[in-house]
């Protein structure tokens, strides 16, 4: 293998990518090889550096110097002025917000400072199609010191660690094994769910795109504690590159005797497939993902039976998320004791978070369970975009709830955003500023449950929709005080009358924007005004005759005539006909047109 | 419904991918993506061939293929839009982007337009989140798309 002196990473996740990722890194190789440098410096895509807001981001190792917003352009002076040089290219450093100072080193930028990266330990590190690379960071360790212990002991480890699934219910990982475990069959199944359709959540596409293995490493040991041989991944269609990558992982592992018959000598046979969802939310829940793996719709079924007794084909089948499989090589590895020294009392090691929204630095990240909303926020998340309010953030996805100022510094843990009204969900994180209306986000949700909901009971299927109906007329102005009530009626039944984890917890937005932003429902009800200026039919455009000087332009874009006045003289909108597009206030050059 | 002719070599194609898959039922999901792929979309045509290759009834193939939002029963335009409709999308003001796609094209969301050029879809969250609102057509990902940009991007395409 040939021994170079300086590796270039280049993320190549789906993020970096649609950015020109991958024309950065052939300009990159072209520059190298124009400059005599091909047999000293490689470069290596990688899978996501998190930091997707500055993306796409370029990596220097051994000095770590960390560019971002790199073009293809710029591939000429990283090489020259950098590789060349050694002399750092200073317009591509990140820039501290605060001091304004060039940053070059990671560790030092605000967005990493507070970050643990257990599960994302290799993401942005090593090129994830290839194995070696995986096996160098102590890849497949973690399963040849589970062969050298009892399935038993193993799963004491997992269950010492206090490690719970990751994908949103928060059930303790190593019981869940314990229970696949016990149970007598001919042929037993684990899967790692990949289905992640939360939107706003794309952890486990960035685990997959960039530390494949971990997954596949996991799933093995898993097997070798349940006794179970073959290995499902259920993944989302929508995820190419994640699927790509994960061939590769699983065609490698099987050439170096990773996977396939007796694995590393041990007698212990296991093998991977993957299976492809095909757009369907309710996917996520394990009943219904067994269903659909089994080529059937994704309905679900009652529980019990759990998976872990009857699943696959009827047999036991022990079901985790794919942030889940990614820190279990981790607690081999370093120990139970070391991983739970992580974390909160009932919430151990750490949990990655897809931050997105109004917040400034958008990006994947993995904090310590404990820490507070606000250090994410603000510290990590660099406060809100363009200098506006914080307003909310929402957690969980479609299934969790919109917490506000008052629940900053609670300890983020399963139990506390549970106890907030929310809940930890797949780990998506959506930050909202001033100018949204909750009454449109909780309908925004409710419009996704609707889609999404399978049909097979009734309260899911019909309650939703009925849901939706009510928000909608609230946003029309057309609800009154006490449908505010039967609002929250309706919500409690559906949360308590519905089959499966989707109903259960569809209603979540709702309750708690009406909990923590009943002023501004009692708006949209009472005062038939929506405060943030976003339900359209409580809005007016109104000219403001003093600044308009009569140029007509308005009058000529308004698509249905609702704008009059002569020429030279201040015009006015008539409201009845007015159906606020907004192209009047787009055309407008002298800001005489706002929304009252 | 009108008839259609299906291509003879897509036919066979399809058809080989049931024996790859040993006509098992339980492979239905993976056949109809390969489906897909052969044909574009999944006709009834389509679904008809793939329940006899799979041994398992059409009602049971037309079901899967209704309840999954990646399969789709009529065919999509040349250039296939897709906006994403993920909360970070949203927030960042993804609607106002589908609106004017709408709006330039003179299509509603699913539809393709007359000429069988560009058909609009929403799509939930791609997982680019950090390029939000994003827009893709076909292959190619669009980052950070507002309403004033939807007109350049039909322009590349030759609308």
């Amino acid at each position: 293998m040939a021994n170079y002196k300086n590796h270039v990473l280049v993320c190549s996740g789906t993020g970096c990518r649609a950015s020109q990722g991958e024309e950065i890194v052939l300009n990159l190789e072209a520059e190298i090889e124009k400059n005599g440098l091909g047999e000293e410096v490689q470069v290596v895509r990688t899978g996501c550096f998190g930091f997707c807001e500055k993306g796409p981001v370029v990596k220097m190792i051994p000095d770590n110097t960390f560019y971002v917003q790199v073009t293809p352009e710029d591939a000429s002076d990283l090489v020259s002025e950098h590789l060349v040089k050694g002399r750092q290219v200073e317009r591509l450093l990140f820039t501290d917000p605060e001091t304004k100072e060039k940053v070059a080193d990671s560790k030092k930028m605000g967005f990493y400072k507070k970050q643990i990266r257990l599960a994302l330990r290799n993401c942005g590190f090593i090129n994830p199609e290839n194995i070696h690379e995986y096996i160098a960071r102590d890849g497949y360790a973690a399963l040849g010191k589970a062969f050298t212990m009892k399935p038993e002991e193993v799963i004491q480890e997992i269950i010492d660690s206090g490690l719970r699934g990751r994908g949103g219910g928060g059930f303790p990982t190593g019981l869940k094994w314990d229970i696949t475990r016990k149970v007598q069959a001919e042929q037993k199944y684990v899967v790692c769910n990949a289905d992640e359709g939360d939107p706003g959540a794309f952890m486990d596409r960035s685990i997959l795109e960039g530390d494949p293995h971990s997954v596949l490493e996991s799933m093995a040991i898993n097997g070798y504690c349940t006794g179970a041989t073959k290995g499902l991944i259920y993944i989302r269609a929508e995820y190419p590159l994640a699927i790509n990558r994960l061939k590769i992982a699983i065609e490698q592992a099987r050439e170096l005797g990773l996977l396939g018959t007796d694995i590393l000598g041990s007698g212990f046979d296991f093998d991977v497939e993957i299976r492809y969802g095909a757009g369907a939310f309710v996917c996520g829940e394990e009943t219904s993902l067994i269903h659909s793996m089994e080529g059937h719709r994704g309905e679900p079924t009652v529980k019990p039976p759990f998976p872990s007794e009857s699943g696959y084909k009827g047999m036991p089948t022990n079901v985790n998320n794919v942030e889940t499989y990614a820190n279990i090589p981790v607690i081999l590895l370093e120990g139970a004791k070391y991983f739970a020294s992580i974390g909160t009392e009932k919430s151990k090691g750490t949990k990655v978070f897809a931050l997105a929204g109004k917040v400034n630095n958008v990006g994947l990240i993995e904090v310590p369970m404990g820490i507070t909303l606000r250090e994410v926020i603000f510290d990590i998340g660099g406060g809100i975009k363009d200098g506006k309010k914080f307003k909310s953030v929402q957690t969980g996805g479609p299934s969790g709830g919109c917490l506000t100022e008052k629940h900053l510094d609670i300890p983020i843990d399963y139990d506390n955003l549970l106890a907030s009204g929310s809940m930890m969900g797949s780990g998506g994180m959506i930050v909202m500023d001033e100018d949204d209306c909750m009454v449109s986000v909780a309908k925004f949700y409710l419009d996704f449950t609707v889609e999404e909901s399978c049909g097979k009971c009734a309260p899911c299927r019909i309650g939703n929709k009925r849901l939706y109906e009510m928000l909608d007329k609230i946003s029309e102005g057309k609800a009154t005080e006490a449908d505010l009530g039967r609002l929250r009626n309706l919500a409690n039944v559906i949360k308590d009358t519905s089959l499966c984890g989707l109903g259960q917890t569809s209603p979540n937005p709702v309750l708690s924007t009406m909990d923590n932003f009943r002023d501004e429902y009692l708006a949209h009800v009472k005062d038939k005004k929506c405060p943030a200026g976003q339900c359209k039919s409580l809005l007016q455009y109104v000219i403001d005759a003093e600044p308009c000087i009569g140029c007509t332009a308005c009058v000529r874009v308004c698509p249905v005539d609702a704008i009059s006045g002569e020429k030279k003289q201040p015009h006015t909108i008539n409201q009845e006909t007015c159906i606020k597009c907004g192209a009047c206030m787009d055309k407008c050059k002298f800001k005489a047109i706002s929304i009252q | 419904m009108a008839d259609i002719t299906l291509d003879a070599d897509k036919v066979e194609e399809l058809k080989a991918v049931c024996v790859k898959f040993n006509h098992d039922g339980g492979e239905l999901i993976n056949v109809l993506h390969a489906a897909q792929i052969i044909f574009g979309y999944l006709p009834a045509e389509v679904q008809v061939i793939v329940a006899e290759g799979l041994n398992v009834s059409i009602a049971h193939v037309y079901g899967v293929v209704t309840f999954y939002s990646f399969f789709t029963m009529t065919p999509k335009g040349e250039h296939p839009i897709s906006i994403c409709m993920g909360t970070a999308c949203y927030v960042r003001g993804a609607e106002k982007v589908l609106d004017e796609f709408n709006k330039l094209l003179g299509t509603k969301t699913g539809e393709t337009t007359p000429d069988g050029k560009f058909s609009v879809s929403s799509l939930r969250c791609v997982g680019a989140c950090g390029l939000a609102p994003v827009v893709t057509v076909g292959e190619k990902v669009y980052g950070r798309v507002a309403a004033a940009d939807v007109k350049g991007i039909l322009a590349e395409y030759g609308a």
